[in-house]
């Protein structure tokens, strides 16, 4: 299986080799492996029910491989080992919101969760950087797909982590909610973060993204430029 | 990363504040399931020969077996508001442990149940007549009592069916089986306690429910991880 | 060496079960499974035969009573095949290997037939001793549980289609509902009692006379054995149910 490495001389921020996972009887991934670098964005296309959103859930500790390994910064990911999902974010379909707090509430929440000092501050600088401060007192159910992104896009980026992952993050957005998205993805890169966007639209993140790669029959396939 | 994660118990507490607080602030569930349990102390009064039995005799069945279908209520709604919006998943990638998850929600409910028993309670005895004769701490005890145990096994039972077809039925018929031992014995010992017999003549029952408290709590806090170990 | 089709392999299962091809291990339990149904049922109709025949009819109950030699035997293993599901349910939690998944819901199945047979014996037995066809009395509450426990247990799998996640659950569910039932005995114990007195396992001693002792446990080894038989062939059926599903979504 061809290992997709970055170009440039970067220290290695994600290696993931050999990840396999079924469901039942049905294989989805046959063996990926990955490396991304501090600072990197990667984009990893293909179509639908291929695996991408499995294998962003096994980056992001939320589903054990059935063999393989996720190194983060070195330190293994592990669904038994809370500790190192700590430096991870994810973006997912669904927003990780609940609709009786408001958003402040709801980011505050998050930041207790991951121990962070002073939430209240977090929470208001977080939404401030997605543009979102004017509704922080705004209960989720109130707003709209674009800006329901962004709240789950400051939720996500809370904590400071080290890798972002985000899982189809343009679907259901107009060209202008898009726009903003990905404006706040290129403007927001504090140092060594590195990003891993899985989508099957590609144009959308072909600004951001440095590299493409193609998941394809549960592995890594071709290295698109 | 500047500050470790917190704990397990610190993170339950504040999964407890956050369902606590989300709870304050709409308040349905605790109105529709104290108003449940009246309709319920209401029916059984009328659902009942006034010539044959005496209030009293019922009285202490009626009660708990209010509380048991309330419970029963309140815990199949624990984990619902997580599935909005995909909430769980933010619980799950949270680095804090499983147990402290089940603690959270564990602690959360808890606090629902026995508010919702501690408001049926003067109902009760309002509709009923009945006497409370200084039965008022034995029966808060085992109150205590017999909600930690089932309150348990129902928190693992409610993440268990939240993401199960038909979960409305699943929940009461696995839960039921496992609220015999503590209905049981706070019916017995309340209506032994409303009789005026000293606590001390339950301590059988009493003692019974606290090995299955230490049991069954010990226990649902082991296997809880077990359900999202995918 | 495994495929990606075959279920995880565990080499802590017996060596003599673990082999390369499962298909043939499935087979090899079904045959397994007949041939111990079979003795069992023999040993059943055996037991029956002595039971009828040859042992005495007993004084108060008249020959009522005989249902014990089914009656008792059958609670017996309804009890054992619960135990069953919740040992294999936390091995499987434990170890991960699919077949004691298999197994617990094999036995989870011949058990709940079992309850019933109780349930239904119990009161054909009772009404002419008792007067009525059923009473709350402790072993009879406790097997009416037993019975609910089987049927959340079955129905809670009959929910659920990712089998990875069926076996999951099933197996938590398991493992409480094992450890809730000597709570139930005890709970249903601290009420008042008409079921006849505890006759074999009494600490005075057997209070049957030497030949109703001998039927009844030559009835429980029947049961026993019957018992093992249907479960074993269950898992045998339930292997090869599994296989052939793992080979039509390959080929899908």
């Amino acid at each position: 299986m061809p290992v997709s490495s970055p170009s440039d001389r970067e220290p290695i921020l994600l290696q993931a080799t050999g990840l396999r996972r079924s469901f039942g009887e049905r294989v989805v991934l046959t063996g990926v492996d990955l490396i991304l670098a501090e600072g990197e964005t990667i984009a990893v296309t293909g179509p639908n029910g291929v695996g991408k959103t499995t294998l962003l859930r096994v980056l992001a500790g939320l589903l054990r491989p059935s063999a393989g390994e996720v190194l983060l910064d070195g330190r293994p990911v592990r669904t038994a080992d809370p500790r190192s999902r700590a430096a991870i974010g994810l973006l997912s379909h669904r927003a990780m919101l609940y609709d009786d707090l408001t958003l402040q509430e709801n980011l505050e929440f998050v930041a207790r969760l991951h121990g962070l000092r002073d939430p209240r501050k977090v929470a208001r600088d977080s939404l401030e950087q997605v543009e979102l401060l004017a509704r922080a007192g705004d209960s989720p159910r109130t707003l709209s797909r674009g800006l329901i992104q962004r709240a789950a896009l400051a939720r996500a980026l809370l904590h400071a982590p080290r890798l972002l992952l985000l899982d189809e993050p343009f679907t259901g957005l107009d060209r202008a909610a898009a726009g903003r998205l990905r404006a706040l993805l290129a403007a927001r890169r504090p140092a060594g973060l590195g990003t891993i966007i899985v989508t099957h639209q590609l144009d959308e993140a072909r600004d951001i993204a440095s590299r493409v790669l193609a998941l394809q029959a549960g592995s890594i396939g071709s290295v698109a430029a | 990363m500047s500050s470790p994660p917190p704990g397990a118990l610190t993170a339950a507490f504040i999964i407890a504040g956050k369902d606590l607080r989300s709870e304050l602030r709409r308040r349905t569930a605790l109105v529709s399931a104290v108003v449940f349990a009246a309709l319920i102390l209401v029916i059984f009064n009328f659902a009942r020969d006034p010539t044959s039995l005496r209030a009293e005799q019922l009285a202490p069945s009626a009660f708990w077996i209010t509380c048991a279908f309330a419970a029963v209520m309140a815990l199949s709604r624990a984990f619902a508001v997580e599935l909005e919006h995909g909430a769980l998943d933010g619980l799950l990638l949270a680095p804090v442990p499983r147990e402290a998850l089940f603690l959270g929600k564990f602690l959360g409910n808890l606090v629902f149940v026995l508010v919702v028993e501690g408001i049926t309670l003067p109902l009760f005895v309002l509709f009923f007549n009945v006497s409370l004769r200084g039965a008022l701490p034995g029966i808060m005890l085992v109150a205590v009592l017999a909600t930690v145990g089932f309150v348990a096994v129902g928190t693992v039972f409610s993440a268990l069916t939240a993401r199960v077809r038909f979960n409305e039925l699943m929940l009461p018929v696995l839960l039921l089986p496992f609220m015999l031992p503590p209905l049981a014995g706070a019916a017995q010992v309340t209506a032994a306690l409303l009789n005026g017999r000293p606590i001390l003549e339950s301590a059988g029952w009493l003692r019974l429910l606290l090995v299955y408290d230490i049991t069954f709590v010990t226990l649902s806090l082991l296997i809880f991880p077990a359900l999202f170990d995918e | 060496m495994t495929s990606p089709l075959s279920p995880s392999a565990s080499s802590s299962f017996p060596p003599s079960l673990t082999s390369s091809d499962p298909r043939a291990a499935a087979r090899r339990a079904l045959r397994t499974g007949r041939v111990l149904t079979s003795i069992g049922l023999l040993g059943v109709f055996a037991a029956y035969v002595r039971a009828i025949a040859f042992t005495a009819v007993e004084g108060t109950q008249g020959p009522a009573q005989k249902i014990m030699y089914v009656h008792v035997p059958s609670a017996w293993c309804a009890f054992l095949a619960f135990g069953i599901v919740g040992i294999c349910s936390g091995l499987y939690l434990w170890l991960g290997d699919r077949r004691l998944d298999t197994f617990s819901e094999a036995s989870a199945e011949v058990g709940v037939v079992l309850t019933a047979l109780v349930l239904m014996t119990g009161p054909i037995w009772g009404k002419p001793i008792w007067g009525t066809w059923w009473q709350w009395e402790p072993r009879l509450t406790s097997t009416l549980f037993l019975f609910f426990l089987f049927v959340g247990y079955l129905t809670l799998r009959r929910a659920m289609f990712d089998p990875a996640e069926r076996a999951r659950y099933s197996a938590v569910v398991g493992i409480l509902g094992a450890m809730l039932v000597p709570f139930i005995h005890l709970s249903v114990y601290m009420f008042r009692t008409i079921h006849p007195r505890p006759v074999v396992l009494n600490p005075e001693g057997p209070t049957m006379p030497g030949s109703f002792v001998a039927t009844l446990l030559f009835s429980l080894a029947a049961f026993t054995l019957l018992y093992l038989g249907l479960v074993t062939t269950r898992y045998g059926l339930g292997r090869l149910r599994e296989l052939r599903e793992a080979r039509h979504v390959s080929a899908a």
